[in-house]
C-alpha cells in the first residue's frame, strides 16, 4: 500500500501556489477565503430550524435568519468546494483513509473528546476575532490588515503554550 | 480599474473553494498531526505555507494596484479591535492545539477520511452557538480598542513596498531557521506518516 501514496508537495510549492488562488479569489470576489463563516451560518440555521422565535430574536443570530436562508451564501459554495478539492486530493494520492487521527498517545474516546472542545473553543474564538486562521489569519494578513497579523501573533502564542502543555500526546 | 470583479456567484464560490482545498490536502494539512507538530518545532509547513501565501497575495495585491488594474480600497480589509481580534486568535490558538485542527483545516480532514475532524466540526457548531448565547454580554468588548490604523503600513507610518520587502525578509531567514530545527527534531511529516495518523508507529 505505501509505494501507492504520493508526496506532499513542497511547503514554497504549496504556499505560492496558495497565495495565487488567493489573490485571484480577492480579484473576482473582492474579499479572501474564509472558513468559519460557514459554520456560523450553519449554526443559525440550525438555530433557526430548532427554535426560531428564540433565533430571530437572537442579537447575533438574528441578522442571519431575518435575511433569508443562512446558508445562501458564496461561502457555503466555497465550503462544498474545499470538501470536494480535498477529497480529489486526497483520493488521486493514496492518502484518503478512515481513521480516529489526533493526539497519538491518547486512546480514540480522548481524542475524539479533544477534538471536540478544541472545536467548542475555535468556534466561539472566531466569532470573538469576527474570522478564523483563514478568513482572518490567511486573508486578513494578505491585504496587510494589522487585524490578520494580531491574529497570527495570539494564534500562534496560544498554540506553542497549548502544545507545550500538552506536548507528549500529540506525537 | 476593471478589478475585482465583485463576483459571489455559485460558481465563484466552489472554484474558490476547489482549489483552496486541493491546495490543503496537498500540503498535508488534513493531518492533525502535521498541523500541531508546527508547534513542537518538528515541522514548519503552516508557518511557510501561510506566509509564503500572504506574501505572495500581498505582493499581487500592492502590484495590481500601483498598475492601476485594481481598484484602491477595492478589497476588503478586516479592522482590528484589538482584544478580539487577539483574544480569538489565542482561542482558536488553543482550539487547535488541543484538537488538532482549525476551522477550514478540519473540513479537509474530513473529507480526507477522518472522523475527529467531524467531531471538530461539531464542537464548533456549539462553540458558535454558546457566542451566540453570550453576546450581548461580549458586544462592548468586540467594539472596544478599535485601532485607528487599518493596515501595518498605515500603522507604522511606512510605504506598502518596505513592509513587503521586511516580510521577505522575515519568510526567508524563518524559512532558513526552520530548516535547521526541522532537521534537529525528527524532520516534516510525510504523506505516508500523515496516512497512518494516529495509529502509526
Amino acid at each position: 500500500m505505501h509505494s501507492e501514496v504520493r508526496p506532499l508537495w513542497p511547503p514554497l510549492v504549496a504556499g505560492i501556489a496558495l497565495g495565487l488562488a488567493l489573490l485571484a479569489t480577492f480579484l473576482i470576489t473582492g474579499h479572501g477565503l474564509g472558513a468559519s463563516g460557514f459554520f456560523t451560518r450553519l449554526t443559525a440555521w440550525i438555530g433557526g430550524e430548532i427554535a426560531p422565535q428564540a433565533t430571530q430574536a437572537n442579537s447575533y443570530f438574528g441578522a442571519f435568519v431575518k435575511a433569508g436562508n443562512p446558508l445562501s451564501s458564496w461561502v457555503t459554495w466555497e465550503i462544498v468546494g474545499v470538501a470536494i478539492g480535498a477529497l480529489a486530493g486526497a483520493l488521486t494520492s493514496g492518502r484518503f483513509r478512515f481513521q480516529v487521527d489526533g493526539a497519538r498517545k491518547l486512546g480514540g474516546l480522548l481524542r475524539v473528546a479533544l477534538a471536540f472542545g478544541g472545536g467548542l473553543l475555535a468556534g466561539f474564538g472566531a466569532r470573538l476575532a469576527s474570522g478564523c486562521t483563514s478568513g482572518m489569519g490567511l486573508s486578513g494578513s494578505a491585504t496587510l490588515a494589522v487585524a490578520g497579523f494580531l491574529f497570527l501573533v495570539g494564534f500562534f502564542a496560544a498554540g506553542l503554550l497549548v502544545s507545550w502543555a500538552m506536548g507528549r500526546f500529540w506525537r | 480599474m476593471s478589478l475585482p470583479i465583485y463576483d459571489g456567484g455559485v460558481a465563484a464560490g466552489l472554484l474558490s473553494g476547489i482549489v483552496f482545498g486541493y491546495i490543503l490536502e496537498n500540503a498535508g494539512f488534513g493531518s492533525p498531526c502535521k498541523l500541531t507538530a508546527q508547534f513542537r518545532f518538528r515541522d514548519w509547513s503552516v508557518f511557510k505555507v501561510m506566509f509564503t501565501a500572504i506574501v505572495v497575495a500581498a505582493v499581487g495585491l500592492v502590484a495590481l494596484e500601483a498598475l492601476g488594474v485594481l481598484r484602491p480600497n477595492g478589497v476588503f480589509v478586516p479592522s482590528t479591535f484589538f482584544w478580539a481580534t487577539l483574544l480569538g486568535g489565542v482561542l482558536i490558538g488553543a482550539g487547535f492545539a488541543f484538537g488538532g485542527y482549525c476551522p477550514g483545516t478540519s473540513v479537509v480532514g474530513f473529507f480526507s477520511g477522518r472522523i475527529d475532524a467531524l467531531v471538530f466540526m461539531f464542537g464548533m457548531l456549539v462553540g458558535t452557538g454558546f457566542f451566540a448565547g453570550v453576546h450581548e454580554k461580549l458586544a462592548g468588548l468586540m467594539r472596544s480598542a478599535k485601532l485607528e490604523a487599518k493596515t501595518l503600513p498605515q500603522l507604522l507610518g511606512l510605504s506598502e513596498w518596505v513592509v513587503l520587502v521586511a516580510l521577505v525578509v522575515v519568510a526567508v531567514v524563518v524559512f532558513k531557521l526552520a530548516g535547521v530545527l526541522e532537521r534537529r527534531l525528527g524532520g516534516p511529516l510525510d504523506a505516508e506518516e500523515i496516512r497512518e495518523g494516529a495509529q502509526g508507529d
